[in-house]
């Protein structure tokens, strides 16, 4: 599994700055969740992890290799597309609205990617593809397409389409907020799983139970910085920072 | 529980009065005025047709399959399908080349797109069959010196029937680069996040994610503007293109039975045009596979319901 590494990273649209400069190091097989408000700039930090979204300043490593950039002549200079979708492939990411391909099923989902890159033979690809879904729970749906499953079962398939590519580390992107309660679980579950298997993983969530139950660290994010980064029974029972206090404070009132 | 209409009681029912549980079959009587009519019409234009004395139908059937209109026909489908298959590969270009992110290549896209489709067809056709007027000799010269590299006469290269089949294309792929580019940005902005982030890359995108999501959207205007190519060959009749209407030109040129042969070339173009029309709509309905089902022509469904075939929805799931 691979460690992550986020060194100063700076972002802004426009004239909104959404991060502010942010360090985090993740170790490997270690899980950490990001908690904090809407417009805190989580998601943003975890696109800038895979490239989907580059940062304006700093950088970020996964596996002590620079995303999307390299060093020449003292500066950081982007590199080709082809080039950063091939670090990508080793990066899994899992979005809150699930975005499976709607044309295709289930199993061709999870086959389309490393079909189309060639990384080995269709029949064992498929072996794999099976194997992945009975692991997600969903062996009997291989051949079923998106809108005809729920979004917990979804949101499993896209599990499964990260897992295809066999990554070393996981970003989780609200994953189960577009959820009814009772399939929020199954989501979780599934998740649970894989950290139990030792997979680096970075969660975006607002689910604190989760977050208390499974996280090694918590982070919590608000107005583009990290304001608290502390083991899940620190941040739950002793809060330092008074963000941290005023968080707790009003997703408790709300739940 | 009632319900009001004016000041009677829609739905009231007497106390202790049994009420059924089974739902009338709605029937459509309006439909059945629809239909009359619609075919009272269809029996007067065509009797007024088969009467007129100006018409022979004799020789309307006699030149319906006639081997130099059947030769004509064959010309018309291949001009058609070769000028749909290369305005296909131009508008993909174009509409990318429209939604680049370098700015020379958009404005060079929005300026073909613009030109092409402003510029009538008819006129267009004019052009390139007239080319050698204005271009009269192709050659590559070596800059700075007189020395030929090779010359030929554009008559030569540009025969009437290339010439149809670049009018048509140039011209149709403007209006193919449209539809690229409203059906690319019709794919939603987190399929191109998902396929980036499982790392495919740019081309590998397009190819798989975006094109197939796409076509759903691009098919019904893409078979309209192959039904319009295919209207639109027998503008090369101008420039000498051999197709349908020009070979019906020539004969009626010979035997002056005009309306007759034009209402040969008509009848093959209707029965072309349906050919087309069922394959569009039948490869909408596989391209939808997965996607919101497309709804289009009515459907033999639809009649028999208007005749009270007992054709039920289907029950809804899990009641």
């Amino acid at each position: 599994m691979s460690s992550c590494r986020i060194v100063n990273v700076r972002k802004h649209f426009g004239s909104l700055t959404v991060l502010k400069g942010v360090h985090l190091d993740v170790a490997s097989g270690e899980l950490v969740c990001l908690l904090g408000p809407s417009g805190g700039g989580k998601s943003t930090l975890l696109r800038c992890i895979n490239g989907l979204t580059m940062p304006d300043a700093g950088y970020v490593t996964v596996g002590g290799e620079i995303i999307g950039r390299k060093v020449a002549k003292g500066r950081l200079h982007d590199l080709k597309d082809h080039v950063v979708s091939r670090q990508r492939r080793r990066i899994g990411m899992v979005f809150q609205s699930f975005n499976l391909f709607p044309h295709l099923t289930a199993i061709e989902n999870l086959m389309l990617t490393p079909v189309t890159l060639k990384l080995g033979d269709t029949e064992l690809l498929r072996a794999r593809a099976e194997q992945l879904l009975d692991r997600v729970g969903l062996s009997d749906r291989p051949d079923f397409y998106p809108n005809e499953l729920s979004g917990g079962q979804q949101q499993r398939i896209a599990i499964a389409r990260a897992l295809m590519m066999e990554p070393t580390l996981m970003l989780f992107d609200e994953p189960t907020s577009a959820l009814d309660p009772h399939l929020t679980g199954e989501v979780l579950e599934t998740m649970r799983d894989l950290a139990k298997g030792g997979m680096t993983m970075i969660v975006v969530t607002h689910e604190l139970s989760f977050a208390r139950e499974v996280a090694d660290r918590v982070v919590l994010m608000s107005d583009g910085r990290i304001v608290e980064d502390a083991r899940p029974d620190e941040f739950f029972t002793n809060p330092r920072s008074p963000q941290a206090r005023q968080f707790l404070r009003r997703e408790v009132t709300s739940a | 529980m009632t319900v009001s209409e004016g000041n009677r009681r829609v739905g009231r029912v007497d106390d202790g009065a049994a009420i059924p549980e089974t739902v009338a079959v709605k029937k459509h009587p309006g439909w059945w005025v629809a239909a009359a009519l619609v075919v009272a019409c269809l029996v007067l234009v065509g009797l007024s047709l088969a009467r007129n004395p100006r018409v022979s139908w004799g020789t309307v059937g006699h030149y319906l399959f006639d081997p130099y209109i059947l030769e004509g026909l064959r010309r018309t489908a291949v001009l058609a399908i070769l000028a749909t298959v290369l305005a296909v590969i131009i508008g993909l270009v174009f509409g990318f080349v429209r939604l680049s992110r370098n700015p020379v290549l958009r404005a060079v896209g929005a300026a073909y797109v613009w030109v092409f489709r402003s510029v009538p067809t008819l006129i267009q056709v004019l052009f390139w069959g007239n080319m050698a007027l204005f271009v009269p000799t192709i050659s590559l010269t070596v800059p700075g010196s007189d020395s030929r590299l090779f010359s030929v006469p554009m008559n030569d290269v540009l025969t009437p029937w290339l010439a149809s089949v670049a009018a048509l294309a140039v011209a149709n792929g403007a209006y193919f680069a449209e539809i690229v580019r409203a059906g690319v940005l019709s794919v939603n902005e987190n399929y191109h996040l998902a396929a980036s982030a499982l790392g495919l890359n740019w081309v590998q995108r397009q190819r798989k994610i975006v094109i197939p999501i796409s076509l759903r959207v691009m098919l019904p205007p893409g078979g309209n503007q192959f039904i319009t190519i295919l209207k639109e060959t027998t503008l090369v009749s101008v420039i000498g293109g051999a197709e349908i209407l020009n070979h019906a030109q020539t004969i009626y040129g010979n035997n002056f039975r005009v309306v007759e042969l034009l209402m040969v070339a008509a009848i093959w173009f209707l029965a072309v045009t349906s050919i087309a029309y069922l394959l569009q709509s039948w490869l909408e309905r596989r391209v939808g596979r997965g996607q919101t089902a497309v709804r289009t022509a009515p459907r033999w469904r639809d009649w028999r319901a208007a005749l009270g075939r007992g054709v039920t929805d289907p029950p809804e799931e899990g009641s």
